[in-house]
C-alpha cells in the first residue's frame, strides 16, 4: 500500500476519524491525546472525546479522535471510523460496528480478561480477531503487550502502538512521533529514549504485520 | 460569537470544557472556587487550583462549597462553585434561597449533567433547578463556548445582581477542542456592604424580595429574546427545522447540515417569542435537548407547534446517528444509518481496583450469612457487582447510615434477628454520613457501621480530603481523627475498632463482635487508596502450578490481577460433580497487597520473584 503524507485534508471537508479502544489503565486516552496534539500542530480543527465506563476502574474507554478542516460532532458514527487502534482485542471487536469498509484495524493481540469472566459468568470469546477479520477491513494484530513488558514497561504499549499507526496517518509519521516525545519531555531524556524505542519498534511490528497480511 | 467560528491559528490551545471553565475564571479575575470532586465536573476544581491568583478548596459537599462561593461573592468577589448533578439537589437548600437575595460579586455555578449516567445514581437534568430557583442559563456547546461563557456568565451575574448557571454535560466536560482565550481582566473586588433587608433571610425580608426576583425574570426574559447567544442560522431546507443547545447542538448541524437551527446560549429564560417566529419558517420544528423536555413543554404550553421527546428519546446522550432513524421517520424519508447490530460480548463492568484496601471488606461481607447491608457512593458501591455482590441498597451520598437505621427501625418480625450494617467511605462520611451517625447514636439504632477510610475521594481519581491531612495543592493541613469524631457524635469509645482491612481473620472478628452487640458501633479501615502516592508496593505474587488445587477461593476476593487459566469438573467421592478453577497471577499487575494468600488453603501463592531479583527492582 502506497500511503500519501500530506495536509491535503485540510482544504477539503474531510473529517478523518480514529477511534482508540481499551481497557481502563491502558493509556486509551493518552494515545488519542498524543495523536490529537499530532492533528493540532499540523492546522486541523480537533475534537476528541471519551465513551468511559468508570476509566481508572477495568472498565471500556473508548476515545474517538476526529480531526480535518472544520470538525461539528466529538463523536464518531457507527460506520464512520477510518482506522481503529485496539488496545485489546475483545475491545476491538466490541467496537467493530463503527469501522467503514476497508478502515485500518491494528490491534495488540495481548487479551486482558475480566474478573467477570474469570470467576464463570461470562466467556471470552474464542477468537475475537478472527471475528474482526471477517469485516471487511484491513486488520493488523501483533502482540505490543509482550513486546512492551520485554522493553520493560507494560505501560509503553501505548507507545508501541502509536508507532504501529503511524504510516497509516494522513499525516506523516513524524509528526505524531514528536507529539508523543514532547509529552515526555518534562519526564526526562532517559523516558524520552525509551518511549522513542517502542514508537519505533510498533512501526517496525506493522511492516511484520503487512508483510504477513500479503503473505 | 459563533459556536463554528474557527480558532486562530497562532493562539489555539487544544483542552476540554472543564479546563475551559477554569481559564475562564481565572481570566474573568475569579477569586474563590470551591467544589467537591464528582465525575464529569472534578478537572474544573483541579485545573482552577493551578492558578496562584485563585483562592480553591475541595469542600465537604456540595452545599459548604456552594455557600463559601456566596460569601464571597456577598463579599463583592468574583466565586465559581463547581459540582456534578446530584450535587445541586444537596446545595439546593442555599441554591433556594441565594436566588433571592442575589449576587453582589459575580456568582458562577458550574453544573456538569452526567447524561447516560456513565458514573452516577441517577440521570438528572439540571436545568430544572435554573428554572426552580429563577436563574439565568447558560449552555455552551464545545470547550470554546465554554470559555466565552464562562466569562460572560460573571458579567451577567453582575449586571442583574443574579447567580448564573453554566450548564454542561460530559459530552462537554470531556471534550476537547480548539479554545482561543481573550485578554484577561483585573477585577477590583467590591467589598462587603452591610444590607440586612438584603442579606438577611427572615420571613419579613424574603418576602419583599420576592417581588423583585419575578421582576427580575421579566427582565431576564427580555434579556434572552434580544441575546446575541440565541441566534438563528439559516438553512437550504426548510422541511425541517431545529431548536436546540448545548451539545446536541453540533449533532444537529453533523446530521441536517441544510436545516434551519436555531441555536440557544442563554437557554433559560427562553426566548419564546424568538422561537415562535423562527417556527413560521420551517415546515416542521423539532427541539432536540439533553435530557428531558423541559423547552419543549414550554413552548407547547406557549402554543407553539413542536416536536420533541415525543420522537426523540429521552434517555441517555443524543448524537447525529441517535438522531436520524428519529428525524427520518419524522419526515417519512428512507434512514441512511440504520445501525449494525453489535454481537454479544461480555461485559466490562468496572471493578475495584488490584490490591484495593475495600476488596478484604467485600470479600469478609459476601460471606457474612444473616445481615442486611446499606451500601453508599463511591469505588465502595463496585462491591454490590461480582464476584461479591454484598450490597443490598444504594440511594444516594450519605445515605448508607439514615437508611440503615430505618432498616433497623423498620424491620419486621421475619428481619429481626438480622444484623444491619452500613457501608460508608472516609470522604462520603464527611460529606452526608456524620448526619447519619448522630441520628443513629441520638435514636439509639442498631447499626454496624463500617467506615472505609483510604484517605482520599477515590472513585474520582484519589482527590484529597479532610481524611488526607492534605488540601487541594497537596499541602499539608489537619487530618480529622475518624475515632474522636465518632466518639463525638455518640458512639462509645469501646465500640470503636481500627482495623487492618487487609488482615482478613482481624476483620472477620471485628465484624462478628460488633454485629453481636446491640448497639451502635463502627469498624474503621486504615489503609490508603492504591492510586494515591500514599499506597506502596510490595514485591508481586505468583501461583506455584504445582500446588493450586483449582479450588477457587482466591477469586472470591474479586482481585483483576487473578486470572483463570484452566476449568475441570471433577466426581466428588459422594458421586457429586465439583467446579475447579486454575489460575496465575499478573505479575506485571500484582501489587503484593498478601490479600489472596490469606484465601488460599494449599499456599500455593507465593513471591514472584527471588530475593536477588526483588532486590534489583528495589535498586532500579
Amino acid at each position: 500500500m502506497n500511503i500519501q503524507h500530506n495536509t491535503a485534508d485540510l482544504n477539503t471537508d474531510t473529517v478523518t476519524n480514529i477511534l482508540v479502544v481499551g481497557v481502563g489503565g491502558q493509556g486509551v486516552m493518552t494515545a488519542a491525546d498524543v495523536l490529537s496534539q499530532a492533528a493540532l500542530a499540523l492546522g486541523y480543527d480537533v475534537k476528541k472525546t471519551e465513551v468511559a465506563g468508570m476509566a481508572q476502574r477495568g472498565g471500556v474507554v473508548t476515545s474517538h479522535v476526529r480531526f480535518g478542516k472544520k470538525v461539528l460532532s466529538p463523536s464518531i458514527k457507527p460506520g464512520e471510523a477510518d482506522m481503529m487502534i485496539g488496545f485489546e482485542p475483545a475491545e476491538a471487536l466490541r467496537w467493530h460496528s463503527h469501522l467503514k469498509p476497508g478502515s485500518v484495524v491494528m490491534v495488540n493481540d495481548y487479551p486482558l480478561i475480566p474478573p467477570v469472566v474469570s470467576i464463570g459468568l461470562f466467556d471470552y470469546p474464542e477468537d475475537p480477531l478472527g471475528q474482526l477479520s471477517d469485516c471487511a477491513v484491513e486488520l493488523h494484530r501483533f502482540n505490543a503487550g509482550e513486546a512492551a513488558i520485554e522493553l520493560g514497561d507494560r505501560r509503553l504499549v501505548n507507545s508501541i502502538m502509536l508507532g504501529a499507526i503511524a504510516d497509516h496517518l494522513p499525516f506523516p509519521p513524524e509528526t505524531l512521533e514528536s507529539a508523543l516525545l514532547k509529552r515526555f519531555q518534562h519526564k526526562g531524556a532517559a523516558l524520552v529514549e525509551l518511549n522513542r524505542q517502542a514508537f519505533a519498534l510498533g512501526r517496525q511490528a506493522f511492516n511484520t504485520t503487512k508483510t504477513m497480511a500479503t503473505a | 460569537m459563533s459556536a463554528t467560528q474557527p480558532a486562530q491559528q497562532d493562539q489555539r490551545q487544544f483542552i476540554s470544557g472543564n479546563e475551559a471553565v477554569a481559564q475562564a475564571a481565572r481570566d474573568a479575575g475569579c477569586s474563590v472556587a470551591s467544589a467537591y470532586p464528582g465525575t464529569p465536573s472534578t478537572e474544573i476544581l483541579e485545573f482552577i487550583a493551578a492558578y496562584p491568583q485563585v483562592y480553591t478548596e475541595w469542600s465537604i459537599n456540595e452545599k459548604v462549597s456552594l455557600e463559601v462561593a456566596i460569601g464571597a461573592s456577598l463579599a463583592g468577589s468574583r466565586a465559581l462553585c463547581a459540582m456534578k448533578h446530584v450535587g445541586v439537589n444537596v446545595a439546593s437548600d442555599a441554591l433556594m434561597t441565594q436566588t433571592l437575595i442575589g449576587a453582589v460579586g459575580g456568582l458562577v455555578l458550574v453544573v456538569a449533567d452526567d447524561v447516560g449516567l456513565s458514573s452516577s445514581q441517577n440521570e438528572q437534568d439540571s436545568r430544572y433547578w435554573g428554572r426552580f430557583a429563577h436563574l439565568p442559563i447558560l449552555e455552551p456547546s464545545d470547550a470554546q463556548e465554554t470559555y466565552a461563557m464562562t466569562r460572560l456568565a460573571f458579567a451577567l451575574s453582575e449586571q442583574y445582581e443574579v447567580p448564573v448557571i453554566v450548564r454542561l454535560t460530559t459530552r462537554i466536560c470531556h471534550v476537547k477542542g480548539v479554545v482561543t482565550s481573550s485578554p484577561a481582566e483585573t477585577y477590583e473586588p467590591k467589598g462587603f456592604t452591610k444590607d440586612p433587608a438584603r442579606l438577611v433571610m427572615v420571613p419579613g425580608n424574603a418576602k419583599k424580595r420576592i417581588p423583585l426576583m419575578m421582576a427580575r425574570d421579566q427582565v431576564l426574559r427580555q434579556v434572552s429574546e434580544d441575546h446575541p447567544l440565541n441566534y438563528t442560522e439559516n438553512g437550504s431546507d426548510q422541511s425541517v427545522g431545529f431548536v436546540t443547545s448545548g451539545a446536541a447542538y453540533f449533532h444537529v448541524k453533523e446530521a441536517y447540515p441544510e436545516a434551519p437551527v436555531l441555536k440557544l446560549g442563554f437557554s433559560h429564560p427562553a426566548p419564546i417569542e424568538k422561537i415562535r417566529a423562527f417556527s413560521t419558517s420551517v415546515d416542521k420544528l423539532v427541539v432536540v435537548e439533553e435530557v428531558e423536555p423541559l423547552l419543549e413543554t414550554e413552548l407547547r404550553a406557549a402554543d407553539v407547534n413542536v416536536y420533541g421527546k415525543d420522537i426523540l428519546p429521552r434517555i441517555g446522550e443524543l448524537s447525529p446517528s441517535v438522531l436520524a432513524p428519529c428525524i427520518s421517520k419524522l419526515m417519512g424519508t428512507p434512514c441512511k444509518d440504520e445501525l449494525i447490530p453489535v454481537e454479544e460480548l461480555f461485559p466490562r463492568p468496572p471493578t475495584l481496583c488490584v490490591a484495593c484496601p475495600h476488596l478484604g471488606i467485600y470479600y469478609c461481607l459476601s460471606h457474612i450469612k444473616n445481615t442486611i447491608i446499606s451500601g453508599d457512593i463511591g469505588c465502595y458501591t463496585l462491591g454490590a457487582g461480582h464476584p461479591w455482590n454484598a450490597l443490598d441498597t444504594t440511594i444516594s451520598m450519605g445515605a448508607s447510615l439514615s437508611v440503615a437505621m430505618g432498616i433497623d427501625k423498620g424491620r419486621s418480625e421475619a428481619d429481626k434477628n438480622k444484623n444491619v450494617l452500613a457501608v460508608i467511605g472516609d470522604s462520603t462520611f464527611m460529606h452526608m454520613g456524620m448526619q447519619g451517625l448522630l441520628d443513629i447514636t441520638y435514636n439509639k439504632g442498631n447499626v454496624t457501621v463500617l467506615l472505609l477510610d483510604n484517605r482520599a475521594v477515590g472513585m474520582t481519581g484519589g482527590q484529597n480530603a479532610p481524611s488526607s491531612g492534605l488540601d487541594i495543592h497537596g499541602e499539608a493541613t489537619m487530618q480529622v481523627d475518624f475515632r474522636k469524631l465518632c466518639e463525638a457524635l455518640g458512639v462509645k469509645s469501646e465500640r470503636i475498632h481500627e482495623v487492618n482491612p487487609y488482615e482478613l481473620p482481624t476483620l472477620f472478628k471485628a465484624l462478628r463482635s460488633e454485629t453481636k452487640v446491640k448497639e451502635p458501633s463502627v469498624i474503621i479501615t486504615n489503609q490508603p487508596c492504591v492510586l494515591t502516592e500514599r499506597y506502596s508496593q510490595l514485591p508481586p505474587l505468583k501461583v506455584d502450578d504445582d500446588k493450586c488445587t483449582g479450588c477457587s477461593n482466591c477469586l472470591d476476593v474479586g482481585c483483576p490481577a487473578i486470572l483463570v487459566t484452566r476449568r475441570e469438573t471433577v466426581i466428588k467421592p459422594n458421586g457429586k460433580e465439583k467446579e475447579l478453577a486454575f489460575v496465575n497471577i499478573d505479575t506485571a499487575a500484582c501489587t503484593g497487597c498478601d490479600l489472596c494468600t490469606n484465601t488460599c488453603a494449599p499456599d500455593a501463592i507465593v513471591p514472584a520473584f527471588n530475593v536477588d531479583k526483588i532486590n534489583a527492582i528495589e535498586v532500579k
